[in-house]
């Protein structure tokens, strides 16, 4: 009974903190936009237009919700769905903290402490593709199809990418368990510091941002060929759906980088480097991780607004010909490192 | 003409330098100074010969200059202009110029700010000044009449006095 009380008071506020985050990223892309292309950026609801995301999200709700005629209605109203909720349940299994003591019960910092661990949101974010790829058939018009075709062979191939490049880590970690690999990093140092850890490094990065569908692989949705991609018929919060969904699977994407590369909820030195005895460190914790994932988020913006958009053969040609081979030497590498090292 | 391809160095061919080169460019503009003009706190300088919204302009003696001629109606593409002539009382300083307008109509709604009536004017009573952001709640009140032309042109205290040694 305790645990389901406490489990579902970690699931609330987790979604909650993530839908602000969400929100305030899409605010963090437009001011980053701005400011580097010296502009001034959304600046006039509240104070510096800190209000904007608010205003947003009641634009788009009080906006009319057209059901074009010639779409697969029930597909057509799932592909938004489909796209959001994979992303808010990989959240689950991110450990965004170490430990909370709270009144002698020791809260782990994680909604579901899964011993699968990693596969949990590959097996999620793959689903995601689902949503994209019955937004862009249901809408019935060209544009979207294109975008949908685009974006399930983009998510496909980066999939395989992203699942060998953290092969590594827990090669030798030695564990599936995302608390344990943020718990090994705590002991040692962040997997970033160690070199055999860099290539795996940079591929989960650039994966990351295909799997996102971010710029320099945002093929999906290129505003100038496809008229905005798989969501060219949607309006309304179904609209605000497919945007939620897309920084949320950002959010998670930065999470699983802090977690796997980036040392987590941990710093190389006291008390950062155990897990947490005292509430107080516990909290510091959530918010080392939370401080890792927001610059985590300015990359995956800084990079958009700076690198233009590959061509769809390149993209594929880098996944397939590129990304894979070297990962697969890659696992090669490291694990003749990892047994020179234990010899 | 043929360009060559420039040849690229193994390190190169990776673009790991130039996305590095990119994106300390991108990081080098958030700190500089910002071109955005925060627009209705902030006005934008306008010169001398801005050609706004058209106006009727008075002397220095505070003549209304327009004799009702009636050619900017003639000339006005957009036949924004509507001017119901009148004359000047018989008992004021002005009376040798005769004739004046009883009123005179500017339709901003249909004015293209073209300034054919301020170039076709013989008396140089109407100018496009600097009012470029016309808006109203209403279509009547975009109907701009005598009195609120007037008072947006202002008086203008010209070098040439057509009317004084007449």
């Amino acid at each position: 009974m305790l645990f389901v009380i406490i489990s579902l008071i970690k699931i609330i506020a987790v979604i909650n903190v993530m839908m602000g985050i969400v929100a305030y990223t899409v605010m963090l892309e437009r001011w980053v936009c701005a400011w580097m292309q010296d502009r001034v950026g959304p600046n006039r609801v509240g104070w510096h237009g800190i209000l904007q995301p608010m205003a947003d999200g009641v634009k788009l709700i009080l906006k009319e919700d057209v059901l074009p005629h010639h779409v697969n209605k029930v597909l057509y109203t799932l592909g938004p769905l489909l796209v959001l909720i994979p992303a808010l349940i990989n959240i689950g299994v991110i450990p965004w903290g170490s430990n909370l003591p709270i009144l002698g019960y020791d809260v782990k910092c994680v909604i579901a402490d899964l011993n699968i661990g990693i596969m949990f949101p590959f097996a999620f974010a793959a689903l995601s593709v689902y949503g994209i790829v019955l937004a862009g058939w249901a809408s019935n018009s060209k544009y979207p199809f294109l975008g949908g075709i685009r974006s399930s062979a983009q998510m496909i191939s980066y999939e395989v990418c992203l699942g060998l490049s953290v092969v590594p880590v827990f090669m030798q970690v030695g564990s599936l368990n995302l608390g344990k690999v943020v718990e090994y990093q705590a002991g040692h140092l962040p997997f970033v510091c160690y070199p055999h850890m860099w290539l795996s490094f940079l591929i989960f990065l650039v994966s990351a941002f295909a799997e996102t569908n971010r710029t320099p692989f945002d093929l999906p949705e290129a505003e100038q060929e496809l008229v905005g991609g798989y969501n060219t018929e949607y309006s309304s919060m179904k609209f605000g759906m497919f945007f939620m969904g897309e920084y949320a699977a950002m959010f998670v994407m930065s999470s699983l980088m802090v977690t796997l590369f980036l040392g987590g909820w941990s710093l190389p030195f006291a008390p950062f480097n155990a897990p947490a005895t005292s509430l107080v460190v516990g909290l510091l914790h959530i918010g080392v991780f939370l401080a890792k994932v927001g610059a985590c988020l300015f990359f995956y913006v800084w990079v958009r607004w700076t690198i233009p958009r590959f061509r769809y053969d390149q993209l594929m040609g880098l996944g397939w010909k590129v990304f894979i081979p070297l990962t697969i030497v890659n696992i090669l590498i490291v694990g003749a490192v990892l047994a020179w090292l234990v010899k | 003409m043929i360009v060559q391809r420039p040849k690229l160095t193994w390190w190169e061919q990776t673009y790991i330098p130039q996305i590095l080169a990119g994106l300390w460019l991108t990081l080098k503009h958030i700190p500089r100074r910002k071109f955005t003009r925060q627009y209705p706190e902030e006005k934008p300088v306008l010169y001398g010969d801005y050609r706004g919204a058209p106006t009727l302009v008075k002397d220095a003696d505070n003549r209304v200059k327009c004799v009702s001629c009636q050619l900017c109606e003639f000339v006005c593409p957009p036949k924004a202009i509507r001017i119901t002539p009148g004359f000047r009382p018989e008992d004021r300083f002005d009376a040798k110029v005769e004739k004046e307008p009883k009123d005179f109509v500017i339709d901003m709604l249909r004015c293209i700010y073209c300034g054919m009536c301020e170039e076709v004017c013989p008396e140089e009573a109407i100018f496009l000044k600097n009012d470029f952001a016309i808006t109203a709640y209403k279509r009547e009140e975009l109907q701009f009449h005598k009195e609120k032309l007037l008072e947006l042109g202002g008086v203008h205290d010209d070098k040439i006095w057509k009317w004084k040694n007449k």
